[in-house]
């Protein structure tokens, strides 16, 4: 049975009529066409589908879109501001933090909503804050490299690990 | 090859599909969209072991949004496989299943949700046939035959090799070591579950998109199963999720989604779960080895004797040449003159194992490089210093045909010697905290394809025109590992231009020329030698319309920051564009490819197609564990890389190759198992099956080591692979070194390390690993002359070459 | 893709509509707070209920009061994030914190409420598995089927109790205040679980877990082990909580309650006795481990093998007891 519903999604208001049972992951991606959410396992297992409630990381493949009505989802599609990239993406993107890239939308949303509640984590803070977020290319280093990196371009100060800007053109320790 | 300054070539940049993966623009199989798109679900057996007695689908084709359904005999009665040896596959199981997960039939239906309940309502009879979950059990029930092929009953392959005297090298070494060891199955895990989509259009061709490592396997294959000309078919890899030899076969989801979509005229989506994946698997071989070798007093080895039995799976899959890969690649890293193999491999009712990320190489490596600190301990030697000092020569066989070019191995076990502080850790940690070292090879791309043949391994066209652009084709698949963006950086750094002027064409069997695929880390050096030698050719008709036109001899000329200019004399130069044009004008249409082969280099004996590389990457590799002596827990907090790349092309894409190979290895010696239980699959969840998250990956110190070799464009070997190999051994060696207990298999868990450290206390053995090896006959070994010490040439004639 | 079974879905605003809903549509509905626990038994069809009833509007169940006299009292639509942030709970009752903030990942734990995770699903590897996987095993006793996998021969099932926080709130003295058709009632927390891998609860289908109400901390010291594999997504293999009340070097009072161990928390009662009078030294330590390991029994349905769970009872209550004592970890096997 569809009901119709209405959700704010990267700061639009969109309408649906869906079935009450399809999840905000099926919802995002079949109906809404933003396919940027991705599934790696549709139970929670997995972080692939992290996007954001009212800033806060949430599983998609377990949120309904009935129960989510009211507050503000955000996807990686909404993480740039018009054509200019979010200081994480383009921190990500300099970094070869995205291999693969399926992992990403969930990890850059989940660094997005750390960064707004600690702006300086230590990289142990990155690392607790993405524990939830599977990725089986990048062995996470240069994802923190990129979290790290982002917050000092964010905030301006060094993060109290110390994360430095990397030197443009610099090749990294080589023989 | 001389080294040069480059422009593009060493720096760090970003990939170029970096910027649409982080605004999650790109578009993966799953998320394409078609007209009238219908979706697909396959129907898979319950049944490890069956007879397929019946299937009545007509329950399914009367739910309303269903469009059709299919079984076996709605297809081709052709059996598939990705190698001719072993074509043993239906894309839906006709008269038999071989595994749970076997699939027997497929819906496709206006949704998913549709097609998942017309699944369940099509009603098979099975007839159940004992399972054989172990190598024990396939080789004590000849009775219940798997395949009605193979070396035996159950038995898929067994190979038997002999190069030099193996007997006289044990009877002349100070010791000699007997060790068995098992490496437990597990899979790639890609973030990205399968997907296809695909159309069977109105002219009656057929495209396919992919999430596939290889569209010219899948392009040739489909060709063969539906019994349909190649020409009419299109196969587009679309961006990949994450494969590591996952999505390297052609598979059921593929086929019925191509037979689907010809009989409702619709395009036809079809997504595995995660649960399938484990089911499709393709993964690491679970190997059981025996090692018997030959030491001096110095730890040089005399000889070696190897013996290794895989559990295949259900179905042949790449096995045979896993089943050689697990002995081939022991002798690049260390000088072994007199060498012996003997391999086999048994159907087992579980998904198939084939090629997950080394490829039946880090199985062998972990026993190796186990064995090799067990002996170092026993002659006093550190277990560093021992591997350094027998290194294999550069430019030199070894004793099964295989030619080592560069080998940058000895610095690498300098550096991370030295980065790692072992000479101070070694022997004085304290007590829980141990460190281990490994070292290991992988090849840079496969000499011989999976089909013989006398045609390129990779192909790329190059073509400019008027406007300054320049465009790559080329049939290579980025799975993530940056491999368009290399073809970019090569081109531009021939060319002089920058790589966002350039744009890549991958993986279309419409438009790009054929590469066989992403797997044995062939893609950066096959392909990338194919697109420089493509841009070299453009470049060369460039230069001669410059010339002309500046009245300069045309080697005179040089290209740089996006100009065709006289060095001497660098304001008498044109802008790129403008070059082109005047070639444009001089030649015509500028598109010129580049072609690739391998040397043809294969030891001459059967199996010898399976080992040869154009060279080989090294590495070395030191992890610093913490062992809780109470729970057993390894924790590894700290491992060091040192990997010869040859060359590295873009330092920050090879560090993360380094990076996620050792995070994956971490993942396979710690925690990672593909297990079953009652005849199914244990743990086939992202939960159960355990794969290390940010929590359990400790830093990683990588160090490039740039051996230069001439096979590699610009001197690079691969990077995607190597790296995983010696951590999982170096792993082994540390716990051993933090509590004095021997784990002889993987996974090391918590379990394995406290009964261990208990027997210890007890006064008993303090090793756990394999107490038996199965009963078994090999075929009487392959005698053939051992090719150790005989000199390799400089640079190795190839085919395409000129 | 997994997908959820077609359901309605009611959203009452008052816990007394809710009560009333679940009456109303008897053994077909089922409560959802966050859906992290539900939803994915849905997708596998480990629960099929044609109408959901959801908490997630009622206002009142959510949020974190102080009752009078010391007490704390938490709403059980609190989200797990929420419960293990919160000052109070990290200062006074540290191993309810230290549970829910162990539980899964940030995200779940973002979705997740102290309710639900009370009230969680007892887990097996024979039951969580999709539809087609239990079929290909003729189900269980949990679902489906007739027997239990684990223990064929078992009249009973076996599922284990997979909370991190109703150990850590069990030995922390915890109440749970329930609203269903005859009214509120408050128990303590240990009435609330039953050794069944199927009935794991006392309380009834339709009776909804409002609050839970922690007693006044009197410098109690408390502490909760995660045993797992990993470091986050993991489910207890075995969970320890401990509460020590101490009167000076003396135990008052010590409850010690292992979870994973059993379809139910396992409340360690004699190891908990043996120490009260006591100076809480290494070797009262050993003695209470050794008290608690005995009479665990965990089954081969969980990450990690049995005997090794077992094992580790006495490892990880020794180490509960040395945090609290003071002591560090200790060293040898």
């Amino acid at each position: 049975m569809k009901t119709l519903l209405t959700l704010t999604v990267n700061g639009e208001e969109r309408q649906v009529f869906v079935a009450v049972h399809k999840t905000l992951l099926e919802v995002l991606r079949e109906d809404l066409g933003l396919t940027g959410t991705k599934h790696g396992c549709e139970l929670g297992e997995c972080g692939t589908c992290t996007v954001l409630a009212d800033g806060e990381p949430v599983l998609s493949c377990l949120a309904l879109p009935i129960e989510c009505q009211g507050r503000e989802i955000k996807t990686v599609e909404g993480m740039a501001h018009g054509s200019q990239l979010h200081p994480l993406q383009q921190a990500f993107a300099e970094l070869g933090a995205a291999q693969c890239g399926y992992c990403t939308p969930g990890i850059l949303l989940t660094a997005e909503a750390l960064l707004i509640q600690n702006p300086a984590p230590t990289r142990d803070e990155v690392r607790h804050a993405l524990a939830g977020n599977l990725c089986r290319c990048t062995g996470y280093t240069k994802i923190l490299d990129a979290v790290e990196l982002a917050a000092l371009r964010m905030y301006g100060s060094a993060s109290r690990d110390g994360a430095e800007e990397p030197e443009a053109t610099s090749p990294t320790r080589r023989a | 090859m001389k080294k040069e300054r480059f422009s593009i070539i060493g720096q760090s940049l970003p990939k170029i599909d970096a910027w649409a993966k982080v605004a999650g623009e790109t578009k993966y199989a799953d998320d394409l969209i078609l007209p009238r798109m219908a979706h697909a679900k396959l129907l898979r057996s319950p049944h490890p072991h069956a007879l397929v007695k019946r299937i009545d689908t007509t329950g399914a084709k009367s739910l309303p949004g269903v469009y059709a359904v299919i079984t076996g005999h709605d297809l081709p009665r052709v059996k598939f496989g990705i190698l001719p040896v072993s074509q043993d596959e239906e894309a839906l199981c006709v008269e038999k299943v071989r595994m749970v997960g076997d699939a027997v039939a497929a819906v496709a239906a206006a949704d998913e949700e549709t097609a998942e309940r017309a699944t369940e309502r099509i009603e098979v009879e099975y007839e159940p046939l004992r399972p054989l979950m172990s190598i024990e059990e396939a080789l004590a029930h000849p009775e219940a035959r798997i395949h009605e092929y193979g070396d035996g009953p159950n038995v898929h392959k067994a190979v038997s090799l002999q190069f030099g005297d193996v007997e006289a090298a044990f009877a002349r070494a100070d010791l000699v070591r007997e060790d068995a060891f098992f490496f437990e199955g597990n899979t790639h895990l890609p973030m990205e579950q399968h997907a296809a989509v695909a159309h069977w259009a109105a002219d009656g061709k057929l495209t396919l998109w992919s999430s596939t490592q290889t569209p010219h396997y899948v392009h040739r294959l489909l060709a063969k199963i539906l019994d349909l000309p190649p020409a009419h078919i299109r196969v587009i890899a679309a961006p990949v999720g994450g494969g590591f030899g996952g999505k390297l076969d052609p598979f059921a989801h593929e086929i019925a989604a191509c037979r689907l979509s010809q009989l409702t005229g619709r395009p036809v989506k079809i997504t595995l779960t995660r649960e399938e994946v484990f089911y499709v698997h393709r993964g690491r071989h679970p190997v059981l080895m025996w090692i018997k070798t030959g030491f001096t007093k110095d730890g040089a080895i005399t000889g070696m004797h190897f013996r290794s039995w895989l559990d295949g799976g259900a179905y042949g899959s790449y096995g045979v040449a896993s089943t050689f890969y697990t002995g081939a690649l022991q002798t690049v890293t260390y000088k072994i003159p007199a060498y012996r193999f003997e391999g086999a491999r048994v159907f087992t009712n579980k998904p198939p194992c084939g090629p997950k990320r080394g490829h039946g190489t880090p199985q062998p490596r972990f026993a190796m490089e186990c064995q090799i600190d067990k002996a170092a301990e026993q002659l006093g030697l550190d277990p560093a210093d021992m591997r350094r000092r027998n290194l294999a020569e550069p430019f030199v066989k070894t004793a099964n045909h295989l030619t080592v070019t560069t080998i940058g191995l000895g610095e690498c076990i300098d550096r991370v010697v030295e980065a790692s502080g072992w000479r101070e850790k070694r022997g004085n940690l304290p007590a829980g905290k141990g460190i281990g070292i490994a070292c290991s090879s992988y090849l840079t791309g496969a000499g011989t394809a999976v089909y013989w043949n006398d045609m390129p391994h990779s192909g790329v066209v190059v073509r400019a025109d008027r406007s300054g652009l320049v465009a790559v084709l080329c049939g290579a698949t980025d799975i993530g590992q940056g491999s368009d963006s290399i073809l970019a950086y090569l081109v531009a750094e021939v060319l002089g231009i920058e790589p966002k002027d350039i744009r890549v064409h991958p993986a279309d069997t419409d438009l790009t020329p054929v590469d066989l695929g992403s797997y044995s880390s062939r893609v950066t050096l096959m392909a990338g030698n194919a697109a420089i030698q493509a841009a070299e050719r453009l470049r060369e008709k460039i230069f001669a319309a410059v010339a002309r036109k500046l009245e300069v001899p045309a080697e005179q000329l040089a290209v740089g920051e996006r100009r065709v200019f006289v060095p001497d004399d660098p304001e008498r130069g044109v802008s790129f564009p403008e070059a082109v044009v005047l070639a444009e004008s001089m030649w015509g249409v500028l598109a010129f490819p580049g072609s690739y082969a391998p040397p043809k280099r294969a030891g001459k004996y059967k199996g010898g197609g399976v080992g040869p590389s154009p060279c080989y990457s090294y590495s070395a590799c030191v992890v610093e564990v913490d062992v809780d002596r109470q729970t057993g827990m390894v924790t590894p907090t700290e491992v060091w890389i040192a990997h010869d790349v040859g060359r590295a092309l873009n330092p920050l894409l090879v560090e993360g190759q380094v990076e996620g190979s050792i995070y994956m290895g971490l993942g396979e010696v710690l925690m990672e198992e593909q297990v079953f239980r009652k005849g199914v699959h244990k743990i086939p969840s992202m939960l159960e099956y355990k794969s290390p998250t940010t929590l359990e990956t400790p830093e990683i110190h990588t160090i490039l080591v740039e051996s230069d070799d001439p096979e590699g464009p610009f001197g690079a070997k691969e990077a995607g692979q190597g790296p995983l190999l010696p951590v999982i051994p170096a792993v082994a060696n540390a716990v051993y070194d933090a509590v004095g207990v021997r784990i002889d298999e993987t996974p090391i868990t918590p379990e394995k390390v406290t009964k261990a450290m208990d027997r210890k206390r007890q006064g008993k053995s303090a090793r756990l690993g394999p107490e038996r090896l199965p009963v078994f006959t090999f075929p009487e070994p392959k005698i053939v002359e051992s090719a150790f010490g005989q000199p390799a040439e400089a640079v190795a004639v190839r085919p395409f070459a000129s | 893709m997994m997908r959820l079974p077609p359901f309605q879905y009611l959203a009452p605003v008052s816990v007394a509509d809710a009560v009333k809903l679940m009456a109303d549509h008897g053994p077909e509905a089922m409560l959802v707070a966050g859906g992290t626990d539900l939803y994915p038994n849905m997708k596998r069809r480990q629960f099929e209920p044609t109408v959901l009833v959801g908490l997630r509007g009622i206002r009142d169940l959510a949020g974190v009061r102080q009752p009078g006299a010391g007490a704390l009292a938490i709403g059980a639509g609190t989200t797990l994030t929420a419960v293990a942030r919160h000052p109070e709970v990290r200062v006074r009752y540290a191993a309810l914190a230290t549970a829910a903030g162990a539980v899964s990942t940030p995200q779940l734990r973002n979705m997740g409420t102290l309710g639900g995770n009370v009230c969680v699903d007892t887990r097996c590897n024979y039951y969580n598995q999709s539809y087609q996987w239990r079929k290909a095993v003729n189900f269980c006793m949990k679902k489906d089927g007739e027997i239990c996998l684990v223990a064929p021969g078992s009249p009973r099932c076996w599922a284990v109790s997979s909370s991190d926080t109703a150990p850590a709130l069990w030995s922390l003295g915890a109440s749970v205040r329930l609203a269903g058709l005859a009214g509120e009632r408050t128990i303590p927390i240990s009435a609330l679980y039953q050794d069944d891998g199927i009935q794991y609860l006392t309380k009834q289908p339709g009776e909804i877990v409002t609050e839970i109400v922690l007693p006044p901390a009197e410098g109690a010291r408390s502490v909760y082990l995660k045993l797992r594999r990993r470091g986050s997504f993991d489910f207890p293999v075995l969970g320890v909580a401990a509460t020590l009340h101490m009167k000076g070097e003396i135990v008052r009072q010590a409850r010690i309650v292992l979870g994973a161990v059993a379809s139910l928390p396992r409340e360690s009662v004699e190891a908990g006795r043996l120490m009260v009078g006591e100076r809480l030294t290494p070797e009262l330590i050993d003695r209470a481990a050794d008290a608690a390991y005995r009479p665990a029994k965990p089954l081969d349905n969980t990450d990690l093998t049995h005997p090794y769970r077992k094992k580790m009872v006495r490892v990880y209550v020794a180490r509960a007891l040395r945090r609290l004592a003071g002591l560090p970890d200790e060293g040898e096997t």
